[in-house]
């Protein structure tokens, strides 16, 4: 699949985006991705979803088996390909695109194509504000906000975008909620590798979170709500989360999300 | 739960009272680092960076910064050697030792001799030798190891340290006040710095321009330590050098804040060199020992960055793993994000037996982020998986990555899997023999799909 002939991604209006839709979204969190769709088509940008796409590769990536993830990369490089921006709800596997695939292919000779998806990589709210130039947002939503701030947006733009965004929302109570720095525990196959460790962190963050009581706990990632959210049930007290994509599409739409 | 790797069971192990010992320390040393440093500089990070290429720097050339050193030293009036393996090293402090006819000293901390653990090789040897920084003297009493580099009593509390003065006769009643426990300590030593015959110390810094050596300490221990009797030696590892003086006003200043929240240490020496005509006090002679232990073979991999460490211990403090499970648990001298790189490069041929710790990361980045000299630690735990899983070492519990790639690059296959995977919530898998799965559900509950086939919207959607 080639979309060269597409507008290239240094064009300031990115009418046309590629949708990487995440492994996660496929198979549980199909209402984050229909959000990411709906709001990119509210901003005016069209979005190309290429059907052979699969995941980034992250879990082979993580463990390890950097040959096997390199397959990954490859194939998402060729489902991906051509000039157009890559947008994607997930800081995690932005960071695999932009910063993972480069160090290992740190000696391959297609370093240069997986550099360029990586440069063309966007996490949703990042591209939002950082390349649409956005930083306002209509409509309305009255709840209480806590935004989890995941690792994989370390040093990137996204957890200042994404606060923007939550912020510009008429109604919205963003809660910064305790040690905002320290990891939730999921990390990829390391949740069922060090399953005690990865508790254990986990349930630290919920102690600090439901001190602050937020209707929702927010994030651009949803493989650390998928664990704090699993984590919360099983030690009955439960939480309701959300992916900050849906977050933005209810305050659009006027309802409850 | 039980689990597969070794950090983990020892985290699920630990005890309740150890655990909130490392917690609170670590805590803590997180929590002044960051207020000392942002209160200090409007932009810490840009100071982080000008560290990190000044060790660099000294790396790429440390041939050339080596010999520069040794000359400088020499010319200082102080005795230069090198030491290629830790046996070396050992046996060159021990010729050292015997030939000034030394029986008795005391060494300040010093991780580059828990590293090639000197103190039980003299002791074998017919040396006293006695640890004079408070930590490690408990340390010593109790026949413990350090858990962490800076605070390497981290994992005990003061009623602990109470009981074990009350044991070994330090003290003659129970009393678990710091300030006691402190004073007892030092009317111990000062009585033992008077006897040694020689001090032990390491280095933080030599500048390679000067021959000038830095150390750092708060309790004036490896001064006391050091100058009153007539052989000093320093064992140092060969990173430690920086090419000038002035390169030490940056380090210096980085070291005390991401160390322990100080602007300075109490005590930072500069030591030139042995006692000269002119000086009234100080060791007539002064042994540098220069370590490779593995370096040289670290500078030529590719995780050579490792070796601008510090040993500031910001890393271990902001690590949530480390949190959890303590420095032990990583049976190295260095524990935590950067000895779960260090640890095994230093193993040598033994690196399998320590292929496990670079997986002790959820790759979070925290260390990145403290780091005083900009080590991409998350980068080197993913380079050692890389070598480990390329060396074919096992690792228990790992999931098999090949089948996954395999179904990643099939797009059909790729499809009905995830449409399957919407049925989870109503198969039986809490029974399912599969053990990451149930790695999963031992804490927590399956995702619940939520708003059915993506695909199938968008398709309908856009058609």
């Amino acid at each position: 699949m080639n979309h060269t002939q597409d507008t290239p991604c240094s064009s300031a209006k990115h009418q046309k985006v590629l949708l990487m839709g995440t492994c996660l979204c496929d198979a549980f969190y199909a209402d984050a991705a229909k959000a990411t769709v709906e709001i990119l088509e509210h901003l005016g940008v069209e979005v190309i979803f290429p059907i052979d796409q699969t995941c980034c590769g992250q879990p082979a990536f993580n463990s390890g088996d950097w040959k096997s993830s390199r397959k990954v990369a490859r194939h998402a490089a060729d489902v991906f390909a051509g000039k157009l921006p890559i947008i994607v709800p997930s800081g995690s596997c932005a960071a695999m695109h932009r910063h993972g695939n480069p160090l290992q292919f740190e000696k391959e000779d297609d370093l240069p194509v997986i550099e360029d998806m990586g440069r063309r990589t966007f996490e949703l709210t990042d591209f939002i504000v950082n390349e649409l130039g956005i930083t306002s947002w209509p409509g309305k939503l009255d709840a209480k906000i806590a935004f989890h701030h995941s690792c994989h947006t370390r040093g990137t733009g996204t957890r200042a975008a994404a606060t923007t965004l939550l912020n510009a929302i008429d109604g919205v109570q963003l809660v910064e909620y305790g040690q905002k720095e320290q990891c939730c525990g999921f990390g990829g196959t390391f949740c069922v590798t060090f399953p005690n460790i990865s508790g254990k962190m986990g349930t630290l963050k919920l102690d600090n979170l439901l001190d602050d009581q937020p209707d929702f706990l927010v994030s651009a990632d949803l493989s650390c709500m998928m664990h704090l959210g699993g984590l919360a049930e099983k030690q009955n007290r439960p939480i309701t989360y959300r992916h900050v994509a849906q977050i933005l599409l209810a305050s659009l739409k006027g309802v409850t999300p | 739960m039980p689990s597969h790797q070794l950090i983990d069971t020892y985290a699920a192990e630990i005890s309740a009272e150890k655990q909130a010992s490392v917690m609170g320390g670590t805590s803590s040393g997180t929590e002044k680092r960051y207020n000392v440093l942002f209160n200090d500089y409007p932009d810490p990070d840009a100071i982080r960076k000008v560290a990190a290429q000044i060790k660099q720097h000294t790396l790429d050339h440390l041939d050339t910064y080596l010999a520069q050193a040794e000359e400088q030293l020499t010319a200082n009036g102080a005795n230069v050697h090198f030491a290629e393996t830790d046996q070396d090293a050992r046996e060159t402090v021990l010729n050292i030792l015997q030939q000034h006819g030394v029986k008795r000293l005391t060494k300040s901390k010093s991780m580059a001799s828990e590293e090639i653990h000197l103190n039980p090789y003299l002791v074998k040897n017919g040396i006293e030798c006695l640890e004079s920084d408070l930590g490690e003297f408990i340390i010593q009493l109790d026949d413990d190891v350090p858990s962490h580099i800076v605070k390497p009593i981290i994992h005990k509390n003061r009623r602990e340290i109470a009981n074990t003065f009350l044991k070994e006769g330090i003290a003659q009643d129970y009393n678990d006040d710091p300030e006691t426990i402190t004073r007892r300590a030092r009317t111990h030593l000062r009585e033992k710095y008077f006897q040694a015959e020689a001090g032990i110390t390491g280095g933080n810094f030599v500048s390679a321009e000067s021959g000038r050596m830095v150390l750092v300490t708060n309790e004036g221990n490896a001064r006391f330590g050091m100058a009153p009797p007539p052989v000093h030696i320093a064992l140092i590892g060969i990173e430690k050098l920086v090419p000038r003086d002035q390169d030490l006003g940056v380090l210096l200043n980085l070291l005390g804040r991401s160390a322990t929240g100080q602007q300075l240490t109490v005590y930072t020496q500069f030591i030139n060199g042995p006692r000269s005509a002119q000086q009234p006090s100080g060791p007539e002679h002064m042994h540098v020992v220069f370590m490779d232990n593995g370096r040289s073979d670290i500078l030529a991999s590719n995780c050579k960055e490792i070796l601008r460490c510090i040993r500031c211990s910001a890393c271990q403090n902001v690590c949530p793993i480390y949190r959890q499970s303590s420095g032990h648990a990583y049976r190295a001298t260095y524990g935590g994000p950067v000895g779960a790189v260090l640890s095994p490069l230093l193993a040598g041929d033994k690196f399998p037996e320590l292929a496990d710790l670079p997986k002790a990361s959820t790759l979070c980045g925290a260390c990145r982020e403290v780091c005083p000299v900009d080590i991409p630690i998350p980068d080197l735990l993913l380079r050692l998986r890389d070598r480990a899983k390329q060396e074919k070492i096992k690792s228990p519990g790992a999931l098999p990555m090949a089948p996954f790639a395999e179904l990643a690059t099939s797009p059909k296959l790729w499809r009905t899997t995830m449409t399957m995977s919407k049925a989870m919530n109503h198969l039986p898998l809490h029974v399912a023999p599969i053990k990451p799965m149930q790695a999963w559900l031992g804490q927590r509950t399956l995702p619940r799909s939520t708003g059915g086939d993506f695909r199938k919207w968008l398709k309908k959607r856009q058609d």
